[in-house]
């Protein structure tokens, strides 16, 4: 059950993200970006992750995304066109990100016989006590780091506010 | 029953499609959208380790994480905004004010 969800998952956030990379106009990119994050969500459901999966959906796929494809829609961002910097980038791009891709798995296959044994998932029944360990945590041993988030947001709001307000 | 180590190859596979796309976009969008591409495998990372060693820290280290992605991708976008009014383009190679 566990192993055919993620496979299905997994699989379609792949494909979704060759698609990504594939596309030319950002539209698609941005659309490829939220079939990604959907799958990522139903794979931490599979981890036991409920609230996060929760808030994948409606903070990255809801809230991010929307702000993505609506500066996309507002500055009326049209295909890419091929120029000389473009193809000196794919030739230098691919093998950087080969090469990051090789040292991850490495990393990732050789440390196997430590982590490999480890097999996960069970936890989808008991979805309440998750998010009530969650908030317990989050609001007494992290209570300033929390709090510390929202002098962040409020920072970003008026950042925005001022980066994109018309100069006179 | 999944081992671990087919969800850590899964995030690497994304990460790297993330690198790529960061390195070979030429739009400022598409390089932000594949920021946030990295930053959701790095999120599948801590949420398999939070499972496997059965603590919460990794998921409250992703909360943490989609909350400063929420903040990025709006100040980031408002330099987008603020860059197409003064330059009319999205192209990076086009943005080339520091450069003496």
């Amino acid at each position: 059950m566990h192993l055919a969800l993620f496979l299905i998952f997994g699989g379609l956030a792949v494909l979704a993200a060759l698609n990504l990379l594939l596309q030319r106009h950002p539209i698609n990119s941005a659309l490829s970006l939220v079939v990604v994050m959907m799958s990522l969500a139903v794979l931490y459901w599979t981890l036991g992750a409920e609230f996060l999966a929760a808030a994948q959906i409606i903070v990255y796929s809801g809230a991010v995304m929307v702000l993505f494809v609506f500066v996309i829609m507002l500055l009326n961002a049209g295909e890419e066109e091929r120029t000389k910097g473009s193809k000196i980038a794919s030739i230098a791009g691919i093998p950087g990100a080969a090469a990051i891709f090789c040292l991850l798995s490495f990393v990732f296959l050789t440390e196997g016989s430590k982590l490999g044994l480890t097999h996960l998932g069970g936890t989808l029944d008991e979805a309440t006590s998750n998010i009530q360990q969650i908030s317990s945590l989050l609001f007494t041993q992290l209570l300033l780091p929390f709090e510390v988030t929202s002098v962040l947001i409020l920072v970003a709001i008026l950042g925005a506010v001022v980066l994109a307000k018309k100069e006179r | 029953m999944v081992p671990v180590n087919y969800y850590l190859v899964l995030a690497a596979i994304l990460f790297t499609v993330g690198i790529a796309a960061y390195l070979m976009k030429r739009n400022v969008i598409t390089i932000f959208i594949s920021i946030e591409l990295m930053l959701n495998a790095v999120n599948l990372t801590f949420v398999a380790f939070a499972h496997m060693w059965n603590k919460l820290n990794g998921q409250i280290f992703v909360f943490f994480v989609m909350v400063v992605a929420a903040a990025e991708a709006a100040v980031g976008l408002a330099i987008i905004i603020a860059l197409y009014r003064s330059r009319q383009t999205l192209n990076v190679d086009q943005v080339n004010l520091l450069k003496g």
